[in-house]
C-alpha cells in the first residue's frame, strides 16, 4: 500500500473540507468584524460580542434553551432506555413490531408534521402553550434517539453478567442496579448528551409547540436573521460552535486516553502472567 | 498448593465410589428431565444422580445439551417436565439467586466495572455478612488462586489465566454446596490448562465439595472427573468412571467418541469358550472377541479395538496369535512419546491405526513407509458392541 497522498486525493479532500468548513469559518471570522454590515470587512473588533452580553432577549433565550434542553434530555433518557430495554429484553410479546415502529417514527416522520400534530395535541387537551408544551414536544422526538444508541449497547450486553450476578444470590431488580445500569452507563450518557444536542438546536417543532415567555435561541436566531443578519448573530453563533467543538475535542481525547489505558493494561497483563 | 494435601487425599479418593454404594443418598437428582425449546428437544429424559464430593463431568459435543441440563440445575431454565432435587429438595420454582448453587462461566461473567476483590466480594454481600468477615472470605479466595497481589485490579488487567482464576475464586467465595463449571478451561492454552485441571481436582479435595462440569473436552473430562456421563443429542448415552468408558464403552457412539478406535462390521459365526466367533466382510478376516458367548450366528456387531491394544511387526506373529491381519504402512504420525502407524489392510480400503510406545530413542529396524506388515491383538482386547 501506497502511503502519503496523492495529488487527486489532496485536491478532493481540499475541496471536501472547504465544503464543510468555509461557511463556518466565514462566520466566525465576521463575527470579530468592527462593521455594522456583515458582508463587508471593516477591521478587527470584539464589540458584539460585548452587546451580545447586553441583548436582553438573547440572552433570555439561550437561558430557555438550556432549561428545555435539562429537562427535556433527562426525561427522554429515562423514557428511552426503558424502551430500549423493553424491546430488547421482553422477548415477543403482543404489539412488539407495533411499539417499535411507534418508538422509532419520529426518527423518519417529517419535523413539520410532529410538530403540528403536537400543536393540535396540545390545542385538544387545552394546554396552554408554553414552556411545559415545548419540553414535552422536544422529549418526544428526542427519546426514540436514545432508545436508538441504548438499544445498540444492550444488544451486544453479555447477558451472562447479570446470571453471574443472579448466581452469587442478588435479586433481579437488584441487579439492574448494580451491574446492568453501570455497564450500560456510556451508552445512556451518549443518549442523554444527543438528546440534549437535539433540543438545543431545534427550531421546526419548536415553532410549533411554543408560545409567549418560551423563546429559545435557535428561534430568536431565525426570526431575528429574517430582519436582515446582524453581526451579533454571527457572535452567538462563534459561541455556540466554541461551546460544541470542545465538548466534542474533549469527549475524543477521554475517549483515546481510556483506550489507550486500556490497551496499556491489556499488554502488561499479557507480558507478566 | 496441595501437593500435600493431594498425598493424603490419594487413597480416599482411590476408594472414593459412593455410586456402587446402594444404601449412598445422592446430593443432586436428576429424574426423567426433559427440556424443549418449541420443537427441539435440547434434554431428553435424563436421570443422573450425582454423590456429595464427586467431580461429575458432563461430555458431549455442542448441542447435546449438557449446558442445558447445567443450566436447569443453576436455576436459569426450567424443566419441561421431570424434577430436580439439591439435597432432598425439590428446585421447582426456586430462583438462581436462592439456590445454594454458584456457576462459573464459560465467558468468565466478571463484572468489568468492579475490581478483583469486589468481584470476589460480590457474592458474599448478598448474604448481609460483616464487613471484616467479608475481608477475610476474599483475602482467603485470592490466597486460594494465589492471586494476592491483584485484589485491585480490573479484570481487563488481568491476562486469561488470571481472569479464569478470579471466576473460579468468585464462584467458591460462598462456599456453595456444589460447583458448577461451564467448559471452564476452553479459552486457555494447552499447557495452562493442563496444570489448571489439576489445581482443580486439588482444589475440590480440600475443599470437599461437589463439582459439575461440562466440557466437550474428552481429555479434560478424564482427567478431572471421577465420573463421566457422556451425552448425544440430549440423551445420556453412558455413565461410569473415566476408566470404564475408555476400556469398557457401552456402545459404537461412546467407543467412537472417546479417544482414538478402530472398529470393524462383522457377523457373528459362531461361539466358543468364553467368547464369540466372528467374520469380517470389511478387511476379509476372522476374529475371536472374548467375553459374552451368547450373541446369536448372524447378528450384525461391532468390533472396536484401540489403538495401542494392537501389535504390529514385519515379522509374522507367533504361532498361536490371533486375529491376525495383514497390510502395508500407509502413513506414519511421530508423536515423541507415541508413534501412530496407519496400516492398510491388504485386500480391502481398511485403515487401521496402531499405535507404539515409543520406548527406547533408537530402534534397530524401524517400521516404515509401505512396509509389509502383520497387526494381531488379543482376544480379551476387542471390544464387542451393537452394530
Amino acid at each position: 500500500m501506497r502511503k502519503g497522498l496523492s495529488g487527486v486525493n489532496i485536491v478532493a479532500l481540499t475541496f471536501g473540507f472547504a465544503f464543510l468548513y468555509l461557511p463556518i469559518l466565514l462566520l466566525v471570522i465576521y463575527s470579530f468584524n468592527a462593521s455594522q454590515l456583515v458582508t463587508v470587512w471593516g477591521g478587527f473588533s470584539t464589540r458584539w460580542y460585548v452587546s451580545l452580553f447586553h441583548n436582553e432577549q438573547l440572552l433570555e433565550a439561550a437561558w430557555v434553551t438550556i432549561r428545555v434542553g435539562l429537562l427535556s434530555a433527562t426525561v427522554a433518557t429515562v423514557l428511552g432506555t426503558l424502551a430500549a430495554i423493553t424491546l430488547v429484553r421482553m422477548g415477543r410479546f403482543p404489539g412488539r413490531t407495533l411499539f417499535s415502529g411507534m418508538v422509532y417514527a419520529p426518527l423518519v416522520m417529517p419535523e413539520v408534521i410532529t410538530g403540528l400534530s403536537m400543536l393540535l395535541l396540545f390545542v385538544a387537551i387545552g394546554l396552554d402553550r408554553g414552556f411545559i408544551t415545548l419540553a414535552l414536544a422536544h422529549i418526544t422526538f428526542s427519546m426514540c434517539f436514545v432508545a436508538v444508541v441504548v438499544q445498540s449497547r444492550l444488544i451486544s450486553f453479555d447477558r451472562s453478567l447479570e446470571e453471574a450476578a443472579l448466581d452469587l444470590g442478588c435479586t433481579p431488580f437488584k441487579t439492574f442496579f448494580v451491574i446492568t445500569l453501570p455497564i450500560i452507563l456510556p451508552a445512556i450518557v451518549s443518549g442523554w448528551m444527543l438528546a440534549f444536542t437535539l433540543s438545543i438546536d431545534d427550531l421546526v417543532i419548536s415553532q410549533f409547540t411554543t408560545g409567549p415567555g418560551a423563546t429559545t435561541l435557535p428561534m430568536r436566531i431565525y426570526s431575528s436573521v429574517r430582519l436582515g443578519v446582524k453581526p451579533e448573530i454571527n457572535a452567538v453563533c462563534t459561541i455556540l460552535i466554541a461551546i460544541v467543538t470542545t465538548g466534542v475535542i474533549i469527549a475524543s481525547i477521554a475517549t483515546k486516553r481510556a483506550e489507550n489505558e486500556r490497551m496499556k493494561a491489556e499488554r502488561a497483563a499479557a507480558a507478566g502472567r | 498448593m496441595a501437593k500435600a494435601a493431594q498425598k493424603a487425599l490419594g487413597p480416599i479418593r482411590r476408594s472414593f465410589a459412593p455410586w456402587l454404594d446402594p444404601s449412598a443418598v445422592p446430593l443432586i437428582r436428576f429424574e426423567n428431565v426433559v427440556k424443549r425449546f418449541g420443537d427441539f428437544v435440547a434434554v431428553d429424559n435424563v436421570s443422573i444422580d450425582i454423590h456429595q464430593r464427586e467431580f461429575f463431568a458432563l461430555l458431549g459435543p455442542s448441542g447435546c445439551g449438557k449446558t442445558t441440563l447445567m443450566r436447569m440445575l443453576a436455576g436459569f431454565e426450567a424443566p419441561t417436565s421431570g424434577r430436580i432435587t439439591l439435597a432432598g429438595k425439590d428446585l421447582a420454582g426456586v430462583p438462581p439467586y436462592r439456590r445454594p448453587v454458584n456457576m462459573m462461566f464459560q465467558s468468565y461473567a466478571l463484572f468489568p466495572h468492579m475490581t478483583v476483590a469486589q468481584n470476589i466480594a460480590f457474592g458474599l454481600k448478598q448474604d448481609n455478612i460483616g464487613k471484616a468477615e467479608i475481608e477475610t472470605r476474599v483475602k482467603e479466595m485470592l490466597r486460594l488462586v494465589k492471586l494476592e497481589a491483584f485484589g485491585a485490579r480490573k479484570p481487563h488487567q488481568l491476562s486469561g489465566g488470571q481472569r479464569q482464576r478470579v471466576a473460579l475464586a468468585r464462584s467458591l467465595a460462598k462456599r456453595p454446596k456444589v460447583l458448577l463449571l461451564d467448559e471452564p478451561l476452553g479459552a486457555l492454552d494447552k499447557k495452562l490448562r493442563e496444570e489448571t485441571q489439576f489445581e482443580l481436582m486439588d482444589l475440590q479435595q480440600e475443599l470437599g465439595l461437589t463439582f459439575m462440569i461440562v466440557t466437550h473436552d474428552q481429555e479434560e473430562a478424564m482427567v478431572v472427573a471421577d465420573r463421566i456421563a457422556v451425552m448425544n443429542h440430549g440423551k445420556l448415552v453412558q455413565v461410569a468412571t473415566p476408566g470404564e468408558i475408555y476400556e469398557q464403552p457401552n456402545c459404537r457412539y461412546v467407543a467412537d467418541f472417546i479417544g482414538d478406535i478402530n472398529i470393524f462390521d462383522a457377523t457373528v459365526t459362531g461361539a466358543e469358550v468364553g467368547g464369540t466367533r466372528l467374520k469380517s466382510a470389511e478387511v476379509g478376516a476372522d476374529f475371536v472377541a472374548a467375553g459374552d458367548a451368547s450373541a446369536v450366528a448372524g447378528t450384525e456387531v461391532a468390533l472396536a479395538i484401540r489403538p495401542e491394544k494392537m501389535r504390529i511387526s514385519t515379522e509374522p506373529p507367533p504361532a498361536d496369535a490371533t486375529n491376525v491381519l495383514k497390510g502395508e504402512v500407509w502413513d506414519i504420525a511421530y508423536l515423541g512419546d507415541w508413534t501412530t502407524l496407519l496400516v492398510k489392510v491388504e485386500g480391502s480400503e481398511k485403515i487401521v491405526r496402531v499405535s507404539r510406545a515409543n520406548m527406547t530413542r533408537s530402534e534397530a529396524r524401524p517400521i516404515g513407509w509401505d512396509d509389509k506388515v502383520f497387526v494381531w491383538f488379543a482376544p480379551d482386547a476387542g471390544i464387542l458392541l451393537a452394530a
